[in-house]
């Protein structure tokens, strides 16, 4: 509307084109974006986004009958602080909290490590090897994405069923490298397509096979996305209920700190207030991960969405 | 460590049981298997007498799964040993939050659990409809032991188009008011014994109290996706005393319509009390608040001095928090929700029911000794927080630990009184688990009108 006016008030100045007005308006964001006025915008943006977060962590210090009488807010007037409810979290139910730990960590490192590895070999063969059909095959693997998880939990499960596998940790080994794969498959492959092809054509031709080139040419370049992709997988599974509860139940053999964050509540909910201190305690491992690999996590989150 | 304790414990007494066997068929040439089980099992655990019908079941697991979840799980696994330790059997439990979705997921994928609780009859129809290959009809066992020690009633809301499926295993009783003993006792306040006492007593606090702000009802019938079945409790509780149990069955059956005159005026009974002003909310807000609280926390304020009374069933004696005193002289207690008459105590309740997805033989049996009241007093010795009762008339009041049980009980086992199963539990899902809710729920929360109402769920029965 306002190009349109703007061009018809001032016919006398050349038009300027397509690609100068989109670099006149890019120009013009970063100056915006990068004033004092946003960065205060980002600051209010980011305390308001946090408040939930802080109210929650007052919670989960506050006695029962204050949590369940009163906000968290009228704990500024009002310091009644315990750890019961940590206590509770941590020792209240009839198996250890360490066992739905130990089950998480066991789900969630195959679950991760498995559609990487899978997806790193496929990503080279789409990117590199040459053979028929591999544009329909890619397309065919990424269009898999497109299918809600919650369609195939039936039929995988009576497929489990029929293979003797329910109730093991396979199921959900199994589950959650089908559901990561489209993605992954597709965000590697972009990642190695921008790798130069000089770089894979040099070694060819200095005698390297399929195997060199991939361990020892892109590999190393590969480290942000695989890095990046591993946080994404890392922090779905761990956090995942759905599909463990569908698979491995409430079966304390197998099932994870989520299943058992979900059941804190009790029968009939009566132990709500537990809530926000099972929240505080499933949420410390994700935290330390994303930590750990957030310098990963930016520069891979790049990986695959520009070609430059 | 407790639990890998009471593994071994339950492994050690399995293969001693498995080891007498064994010795005792080496010993002798002539297999006496009885003799054999009744030996190896009578040091374990005193009297296995009552087990020795169902055999011996050594090495032979059973998996249950239900909605109860920590803590009220162990009580349920400890009542199992009695069962364990003198047959040999060993019972695998599973609860889950989830329980009503995923036991139709298991069910559909071929993974059923060998028995399952399922706390509404409502939902056995609708599994014995969709898997009727999967369900599986309660062993002769369970059915003699249903006929025996529950009343017939009973045995009919596990039954699904003339077939026996389920047995009762819990009970509760919906027809409670809670309230502060020692509030009653310093205002001079007596227990109504009728409902219009019950009128009476909630003016008077009004006129006494009034002015304070405090009020004499509080309610909450918030509860996630089934906000609303609070205040069907509510309209059940009436329908039975305004109406009668002939009235409350055909209305269950839809035979009495909701948009009857009789429902009506059970409903304009209630909305007497959670709609007026003068009463309601106390310690909490308006009328409106009653459809933002939480059924959990809805009686708390009688714990402040805030509110006097408070209708929620027999389990909301877990939701007082921890150190409060649930007994007739303690922080609170409950008084049966009164008649029209001081003679007419129609009672309300609802309970969960077994079934069994296996017709193997240790399944059939495990099935028959949960609806034994060799199970409900086991149950109820293992129960020492309270909060649970059983319809089972085998159970014996002293093994109930907490008075609140007590009353229950007492409530539940007298024949002379009407018993109304929880009407919305048994009207078809649409209705008793849908628009029942929900209509109940804009009744208060838009005071929407009665007729309206009424009408809307009528109009929802298909």
């Amino acid at each position: 509307m306002s190009t349109i006016t703007e061009s018809a008030a001032s016919p006398a100045t050349p038009e300027p084109s397509n690609f100068e007005k989109l670099d006149m308006r890019a120009d013009k964001a970063r100056v915006t974006l990068g004033s004092r006025v946003a960065s205060v915008v980002a600051i209010v943006i980011a305390v308001l986004w946090t408040i939930p977060t802080l109210g929650l962590f007052i919670t989960s210090f506050r006695p029962e009958a204050d949590i369940k009488k009163s906000g968290w807010w009228t704990w500024f007037t009002n310091f009644n602080t315990t750890i019961d409810n940590y206590v509770e979290v941590l020792t209240g139910s009839r198996f250890e909290l360490s066992t739905f730990f130990v089950n998480s960590i066991v789900i969630t490192l195959p679950a991760v490590i498995i559609p990487i590895t899978l997806a790193l070999l496929a990503a080279y063969a789409f990117a590199w090897i040459d053979f028929k059909g591999r544009n329909i095959l890619f397309v065919a693997v990424f269009a898999l994405q497109v299918v809600p998880i919650q369609v195939t939990l039936i039929p995988l499960l009576t497929q489990y069923v029929k293979w003797g596998l329910a109730g093991s940790f396979w199921t959900v080994w199994l589950s959650h490298s089908i559901f990561a794969l489209p993605l992954a498959i597709f965000l590697l492959h972009n990642f190695m397509k921008e790798i130069p092809r000089e770089l894979v054509e040099a070694a060819r031709v200095d005698g390297a096979g399929h195997v060199k080139i991939f361990f020892q040419v892109l590999m190393p370049l590969l480290v942000p996305a695989i890095a990046s992709f591993a946080i994404f997988q890392f922090l779905w599974v761990w956090n995942d209920l759905l599909v463990a509860l569908t698979f491995a139940g409430g079966d304390q053999n197998v099932a994870p700190l989520t299943v058992r964050v979900a059941e804190l509540a009790g029968t009939r909910g009566q132990a709500w207030y537990l809530l926000s201190a099972g929240a505080f305690v499933s949420m410390v491992v994700p935290v330390i991960v994303f930590l750990a690999l957030q310098r990963y996590f930016v520069r891979g989150l790049l990986a695959g969405s520009v070609k430059g | 460590m407790k639990s890998t304790m009471k593994r071994h414990h339950v492994v050690a007494i399995a293969s001693s049981v498995t080891l007498a066997l064994s010795l005792a068929a080496c010993g002798s040439d002539t297999p006496e298997k009885p003799e054999g089980s009744g030996t190896g099992t009578g040091t374990a655990s005193g009297d296995c007498a009552a087990y020795e019908s169902y055999g011996d079941l050594s090495g032979k697991t059973v998996t249950v799964y239900t909605s109860i979840v920590a803590p009220e799980d162990q009580p349920h696994i400890d009542s199992y040993k009695p069962f364990e330790e003198c047959t040999g059997a060993s019972i695998k439990y599973e609860g889950s939050k989830e329980f009503e979705t995923q036991l139709q997921v298991r069910l559909k994928a071929g993974n059923a659990p060998d028995i399952a609780y399922i706390p509404q009859p409502g939902l056995l129809k609708t599994i014995v409809g969709q898997f009727p290959d999967s369900i599986v009809e309660a062993s002769a066992g369970t059915s003699a032991n249903v006929d025996k020690y529950y009343a017939a009633s009973w045995k009919g809301y596990g039954t699904v188009d003339g077939k026996f499926y389920a047995a009762p295993l819990g009970a509760n009783v919906k027809s409670f008011v809670w309230y502060s003993p020692s509030m009653f006792a310093d205002n001079g306040y007596e227990i109504p014994k009728t409902y219009d006492e019950l009128i009476a007593l909630s003016d008077k606090i009004v006129a006494d109290h009034g002015a304070e702000g405090i009020k004499p009802w509080c309610a909450g019938i918030g509860s996630g996706e089934a906000t609303g079945w609070p205040a069907t409790d509510w309209l059940e509780d009436l329908v039975l005393r305004e109406a009668g149990i002939d009235v409350y069955n055909k209305w269950i059956t839809n035979e009495v319509k909701f948009n009857d005159p009789q429902i009506a005026a059970a409903l304009g009974k209630v909305g007497a009390i959670l709609k007026n002003d003068k009463y309601v909310n106390g310690g909490i807000g308006d009328v409106k608040s009653i459809a933002t609280t939480e059924f959990q926390d809805g009686g708390l304020p009688i714990l402040d001095g805030n509110c006097f009374m408070h209708r929620q069933a027999s389990f909301y004696a877990a939701n007082w928090p921890e150190g409060t005193d649930v007994s007739e002289e303690g922080d609170v207690f409950a008084f049966y929700f009164p008649g029209m008459t001081a003679d007419s105590r129609p009672v309300l309740g609802g309970g969960e029911f077994v079934a069994a997805f296996a017709d193997r033989p240790e399944v059939a049996a495990f099935q028959a000794y949960l609806s034994s009241p060799e199970w409900a007093n086991a149950k109820a010795k293992a129960t020492p927080a309270g909060g649970w009762v059983s319809a089972n008339s085998g159970l014996d009041p002293e093994n109930l630990v907490s008075p609140i049980d007590k009353l229950s009980f007492s409530l539940l086992s007298d024949t002379s009184q009407d018993f109304g199963f929880d009407a919305s539990d048994l009207m078809p899902g649409n209705v008793g688990a849908g628009s029942f809710w929900t209509e109940m729920t804009s009744w208060i929360a838009e005071n929407k009108s009665d007729t309206q109402v009424l009408d809307a769920i009528q109009a929802s029965w298909k």
